[in-house]
């Protein structure tokens, strides 16, 4: 892969088309996956990370050499493409697979994005992904790629500062205890968390202008990988049905209530 | 269309299908017009291209982000929120037809339709704010300003000024065109006496379209449409309190010796009934989708609350008398929603409409009161409460029977197409 030139950065987005959040999930009768008969739309924490690349673009503003965004998915993902180019970035990358493909899996995902990494010509500088998709909440793309790349990687990202000159970021990441801080060096992988930002409507002359956008469409093979699953699901079930709780009138009762639960790490 | 042209077009796309290429057909203009990416002819009314599902989509998140929260509040103070309106410029929909080269969009009528569709689900005073904006004022400088008419307010409209269409006064309105707003020429200005009535966006508008009359003796033939800015010396009078669109002003509007150049005439000095008369014709169609939008966002407060709120061991809305009526009040939205969108397609592909509109707009009016006064009924008492905002839709929906044409004004219209085709 060529270095990039000096100070330009060139942000590569990829973009998931998943189940929309608000949808009511259910699962199907055979057990084996969800209706997805239903609405899809961006992944939320995708769509924040097209936002923070485009606010890259506002901020730094020539130093920004082009936002790419690239999804693997079936032919409606494409749709996700127009919404990310709508909101700014400028070319997008589709790696269409049938629609009976089975969805692509996180390794299988990492290793295209690693091939299309490798086919930028002038480089990637900034990988910038959601930290994990609504549907499999699997949160292991971005770790994998960075891996894959051998690149640093800056998870759960909570506010991202580039600095073009030395090449080099400072991402604040969501941890259990708190915020922790990091310096990286570029190229970098980030993911981005909840409070990172708040991603813009797509407006309508921007809608209009991403349709001259161009769209270029590969396939698994163009890149050489093989999407087949690793993994077979066994079983898809919903959560318990929450049951009424009860009252305890002592530490005592609540203790046996706890072991007749069979929450056995209670000692007696 | 006719059965010879619709055999005509299924021959067609037969013959395109065998050819399978993008470049293929031409759609002539009797055609169902598509959008650039190569999709078949003829389509349900549930197809919208790329740009018109993304467009239904920004316009859908924008309302429920930044309108909603505020419905109530702008409803109690019966007072637009000016956040709400530097939205709607920001998010590019003051100027959906408008093209790119004057500051617009360039989207298709149908698209306005979808956002204001969108728009009333939340709040139909916020829709009709952006109905008449855009389906009034801008589409009269569109299709009967010069080219300097254009360059000066098109941009302008779409991002900072709000605009506002004034024909009706105190001793007009079904009769429009015994206005008596009166323009006198001297020298290169015309001088305007008069005062108009039931004014939507006055209060918050800059550009005004103003219909008044050089020579009474003329009858309709005098009546000519002047563009004015607010600064040219508009009076705004009394702020009316209504029933419902509360946020939504609705001003009366004093014009003492408003003098305005001479070439701020729209079209030709004579000929402003002809104006009014093809405007609101399209107009029609966007209020249609306001009364549509309306009825289907009652529909959504209420119909999840009745399968949620339970008595005698079941939801409410599983009872089979509550059942009927919710599917009956599906089957009314979506004859207005048929109504409507294939009055707007029509419209965009160049085809005759008046008919179409008039129907899409007194049945949407009809389906809006009918189901929003359901979703109440259905919500029980807490529908009564101002705190769900359903009634507040109910509200809302009486002014559909009555602005942009009466509704007996549309029946009387789609009777004389009817005796006209059958006499």
């Amino acid at each position: 892969m060529r270095p990039t030139a000096a100070r330009l950065l060139n942000i590569l987005v990829p973009v998931k088309r998943t189940i929309d959040y608000a949808v009511k999930i259910r699962v199907n009768p055979d057990q084996k996956g969800v209706d997805l008969n239903v609405k899809h739309s961006m992944n939320p924490f995708d769509e924040i990370a097209v936002e923070e690349a485009v606010r890259l673009r506002e901020k730094l503003k020539d130093a920004v050499k082009s936002i790419k965004v690239v999804t693997i998915g079936p032919p409606k993902s494409v749709e996700t493409l127009r919404t990310a180019l709508a909101m700014g970035a400028d070319s997008g990358v589709h790696v269409e697979i049938p629609e009976s493909a089975p969805p692509p899996e996180p390794l299988g995902v990492a290793k295209a994005l690693r091939a299309v990494i490798e086919r930028q010509k002038d480089g990637v500088d900034l990988v910038i992904l959601g930290k994990q998709a609504i549907d499999d909440d699997a949160s292991q793309t971005g770790q994998m790629l960075a891996g894959l790349m051998n690149w640093p990687q800056a998870t759960f990202a909570s506010k991202l500062v580039v600095d073009t000159a030395s090449k080099e970021a400072n991402v604040t990441r969501e941890i259990d205890g708190g915020l922790e801080e990091l310096k990286c060096k570029l190229p970098l992988v980030v993911t981005t968390d909840l409070r990172l930002n708040e991603p813009r409507y797509a407006s309508l002359p921007n809608i209009m202008k991403a349709k001259k956008k161009p769209i270029e469409k590969l396939s698994p093979s163009d890149l050489g990988i093989d999407l087949t699953p690793r993994i077979e699901t066994l079983k898809v079930t919903e959560p318990p049905k929450r049951v009424g709780g009860g009252k305890v009138e002592s530490v005592d009762e609540l203790i046996a209530k706890l072991k007749e639960a069979g929450i056995t790490a209670v000692k007696a | 269309m006719s059965s010879a042209i619709r055999s005509a077009a299924i021959q067609a796309l037969r013959a395109s299908r065998a050819l399978r290429s993008a470049a293929g057909l031409r759609p002539t203009q009797h055609l169902r017009a598509m959008s650039s990416s190569a999709q078949p002819l003829l389509r349900s009314l549930d197809a919208y291209t790329d740009e018109e599902q993304m467009l239904r989509e920004t316009v859908v998140k924008f309302a429920e982000d930044v309108i909603a929260p505020k419905v109530r509040e702008m409803d109690e103070n019966e007072m637009m929120d000016p956040a709400v309106i530097q939205g709607l410029f920001d998010t590019g929909l003051m100027g959906i037809e408008t093209s790119e080269d004057l500051g617009g969009a360039g989207f298709s009528f149908t698209s306005a339709i979808i956002a204001i569709e969108e728009l009333a689900k939340i709040d139909p005073s916020v829709s009709v704010m952006c109905d008449v904006h855009n389906t009034l004022v801008n589409t009269v400088l569109r299709k009967y300003g010069t080219q300097a008419q254009k360059e000066k307010y098109l941009p302008k409209l779409a991002s900072t000024d709000l605009g506002s269409f004034c024909l009706s006064e105190p001793a007009s309105g079904s009769d429009a065109f015994a206005l008596q707003t009166r323009a006198k020429k001297d020298g290169n200005h015309w001088v305007l006496n008069g005062s108009k009535m039931w004014i939507t966006n006055s209060y918050e508008a800059n550009v005004f379209l103003i219909f008044a009359t050089i020579d009474p003796s003329l009858g309709y033939k005098g009546i000519t449409c002047f563009i004015a800015e607010k600064d040219m010396g508009i009076q705004i009078a009394k702020k009316e309190q209504k029933l419902g669109i509360r946020a939504s002003s609705t001003c009366t509007l004093n014009f003492d010796d408003l003098k305005i150049p001479e070439e701020n005439v729209i079209g030709e000095v004579g000929k402003g009934y002809k104006i009014a008369i093809e405007i609101l014709n399209e107009g029609r169609i966007g209020i249609a989708a306001q009364m549509l939008g309306l009825a289907q966002g009652a529909f959504n407060k209420a119909v999840p609350y009745t399968y949620q709120r339970s008595q005698f061991g079941q939801p409410v809305g599983t009872f089979q008398g509550m059942a009927f009526q919710i599917a009956q009040a599906a089957i009314d939205i979506e004859s207005a929603r048929l109504l409507t969108y294939n009055a707007a397609r029509r419209k965009d592909e160049g085809l005759e409409f008046t008919k179409e509109a008039a129907m899409a707009k007194y049945w949407a009016s009809v389906v809006a009161q009918k189901v929003s006064g359901q979703a109440i009924e259905w919500a029980g008492g807490v529908g009564f409460t101002r705190e769900t905002g359903i009634e507040k839709f109910w509200r809302d929906s009486k002014i559909g029977a009555i602005y942009e044409g009466t509704s007996n004004i549309q029946l009387q219209t789609i009777a004389k197409f009817v005796q006209k085709q059958y006499s």
